[in-house]
């Protein structure tokens, strides 16, 4: 089956659902949004990935509507939302805490804001029974909130946010509270809902690994500013920026001095050392101070020299992180730098042919690794 | 574990003694046949019989249930409100000077609270009776009802209420469907202690009454004045049967809703 690629950030033609301009939001000296611009695409689940403090919550209050920006504008489908209270929102949300009111039953739960549209009751029962087989929990429509497992509470509110099938749903830290192992399948079930309601999602978390399951595109804030938004491939594969690099995934990161060779780049970075020699789209100067940044997993790890490798240095392993899966090893050059390398464990662990203190090397090819400026 | 000493056992007794012995005497001499109240003549409830005949008893007794009721809806009104603007408004300038003048009636003393309203009404030239004993009762009942409801607000979730907002309600609407019938136990124990403390208010009562109207803790001291009698004692004794009723009723509300809320959560664990 052929598939268009869901991209409407790439087309010039396509209106953006969510657009911010130069927003700022200041909370009496702290800045928790320093004038930001982004555009959000309808159907898109996008996701708000950064550290605790880093605005991406403020982000999502101020489209909700609880917050007001300091500067600048805030449009959903081309309306100027700086004078529209929450409740006059073609906008929900699905809190961190769930927020389910605990006096009403889930049935009621769910048709709270459907109740305040006026709507009549036979249309309510339909779109409530709707929502309820939509997340399996017509089992328990008539328990309270607190009469029902966390899982359960988690889906009761993604209900009550779909009820009224707004334009756009937020999601803030919608997992936090589940264990991992709920957690996963509650990712794949909300992506399955954001498919088959076609809803827009905007998710806030910090928890990269569910960013990038979830998302069409993932931004990375940073102190009230967004430093890349871009899907969860080109996040991971070319980040632009050490930052973005260091917050998603696991990395090696060896800073020297550029020296442009043609199509290619030798990174100097250490005396005695052989050049790391890596590919890149972008213009360095020669002397300029870069960032060679590659995974862990791109790194091949090996007792005998290897013979065709673009990049290869010989250390010691100083230490192995046995995950079942995967191990990784920590390598320590004669330089002092530690490089981790990560192999797939597809064989059984008393085959295994490298151990602590082995002498070893590691190579890379041109193209394992990302340059970075900054 | 039992942990039975003669010490402990007799300070206990001491200290129980000390609290519920004049009221144990009082309500055991109300059934006392005799006139006299200090001689036991066998068991009676003609003094209960009497009191109920008594007029201006009855009398008093219904312009004290009107005031207690009057005043305590709407201190619980004003309260409920006061309570919500100091913990929802947050920080702004004079939020501290605002709640210490809402709590400051709690520790000040009776007489001068009574004195200070005897002094306005004259001074507006309100005619003193039922209206102002319940507008001085709501003055110093408020301040418990918004004690009592801000410490449950305090540990609102106040993403209920933007939830509430979210889901289309108005702020009045969020707080009358949302906020409202979960604090509902605190607004009421709020309630409750107003009543009771209006139903035993003596000082702020007779500072503001007029002669039309008399309160039954004034008529019970002005007629203690010239003798006890077993019909005083019966009519503390019910007295003092309305207000346990009332401050145990309001202790299981809240403790109700607690015993009723861990059980849900047990059963919320067990798989369905």
């Amino acid at each position: 089956m052929s598939q268009t690629v869901f991209a409407p950030w790439e087309d010039p033609n396509e209106k953006p659902l969510i657009q911010f301009k130069n927003v700022t939001k200041r909370f009496g000296d702290f800045v928790a949004i320093d004038n930001l611009t982004q555009d959000i695409f309808a159907k898109e689940f996008f996701a708000l990935l950064g550290p605790s403090g880093c605005g991406k919550t403020t982000m999502m209050r101020m489209l909700a509507g609880f917050e007001a920006p300091t500067q600048g504008q805030i449009f959903i489908a081309g309306q100027d939302m700086a004078k529209i209270p929450p409740n006059k929102r073609a906008v929900n949300m699905m809190f961190q805490s769930y927020a389910l009111f605990p006096h009403l039953s889930v049935w009621e739960n769910i048709a709270f804001g459907l109740k305040r549209e006026g709507k009549d009751k036979d249309a309510i029962t339909a779109r409530v029974e709707e929502m309820l087989r939509l997340t399996r929990l017509s089992k328990f429509a008539k328990r309270k909130p607190h009469q029902i497992s966390g899982g359960q509470r988690q889906r009761v509110a993604l209900a009550r946010s779909l009820a009224k099938a707004p334009k756009l749903l937020l999601l803030d830290e919608p997992l936090g509270a589940l264990d991992k192992k709920l957690r996963q399948d509650t990712q794949f079930e909300l992506m399955d809902i954001q498919e088959k309601t076609g809803t827009t999602f905007v998710i806030v978390t910090h928890d990269q690994e569910e960013a990038m399951t979830v998302a069409s595109r993932v931004a990375v804030m940073d102190e009230g500013q967004i430093i890349q938004v871009a899907t969860p491939a080109q996040i991971y594969e070319a980040p632009n920026s050490v930052y973005v690099a260091d917050f998603i995934g696991d990395v090696n990161i060896i800073s020297g001095r550029a020296k442009p060779n043609g199509e290619k780049v030798a990174t100097q970075w250490a005396e005695g050392q052989p050049d790391i020699i890596g590919t890149t789209a972008t213009k360095f100067d020669a002397g300029q101070e870069i960032h060679f940044a590659i995974r862990p997993e791109k790194v091949a790890i090996s007792t005998e020299e290897p013979q065709d490798a673009a990049n290869k240095v010989q250390g010691k392993v100083l230490d192995i992180a046995y995950l079942g899966n995967i191990s990784t090893y920590h390598v320590e050059l004669p330089t002092g730098h530690v490089i981790k390398a990560q192999t797939a464990n597809t064989r059984r662990l008393s085959r295994r042919q490298i151990t602590w203190e082995d002498p070893v090397w590691i190579s890379w090819t041109d193209t394992a690794g990302v340059l970075l400026e900054r | 574990m039992k942990r039975f000493s003669w010490f402990n056992a007799t300070s206990l007794t001491l200290g129980f003694a000390f609290l519920y012995v004049p009221m144990i005497i009082l309500v055991v001499y109300s059934f006392n046949a005799s006139k006299l109240v200090t001689v036991w003549a066998g068991f009676s409830t003609q003094w209960y019989g009497e009191l109920i005949r008594n007029e201006e008893f009855l009398n008093a007794a219904w312009v004290t249930i009107k005031v207690a009721v009057m005043s305590s809806t709407i201190a619980t009104v004003l309260g409920t409100m006061a309570a919500y603007v100091l913990v929802r408004a947050g920080r702004f300038n004079g939020r501290t000077l605002f709640s210490g003048m809402i709590y400051a009636p709690l520790v000040m003393p009776e007489v001068i609270t009574g004195l200070s309203l005897l002094l306005l009404f004259i001074g507006i030239g309100l005619d003193r009776g039922v209206l102002t004993i319940v507008l001085a009762h709501t003055t110093f009942s408020m301040c418990y009802v918004s004690v009592v409801v801000s410490s449950r607000l305090v540990s609102f979730d106040k993403s209920l209420e933007e939830a509430a907002l979210d889901l289309g309600c108005s702020p009045f609407e969020a707080f009358r469907l949302v906020t409202l019938p979960i604090i509902a136990p605190a607004v009421i124990s709020g309630w409750l202690l107003a009543f009771t403390l209006s139903l035993d208010d003596l000082v702020i009562a007779s500072f503001t009454t007029g002669p039309s109207a008399t309160t039954l803790p004034i008529k019970i001291f002005s007629a203690v004045r010239l003798g006890v009698s077993p019909e005083i004692n019966a009519l503390s004794t019910i007295m003092i049967a309305i207000v346990t009723v009332g401050v145990i009723t309001a202790s299981l509300i809240t403790k109700q809703a607690a015993v009723r809320q861990a059980r849900d959560e047990r059963m919320a664990e067990r798989p369905a």
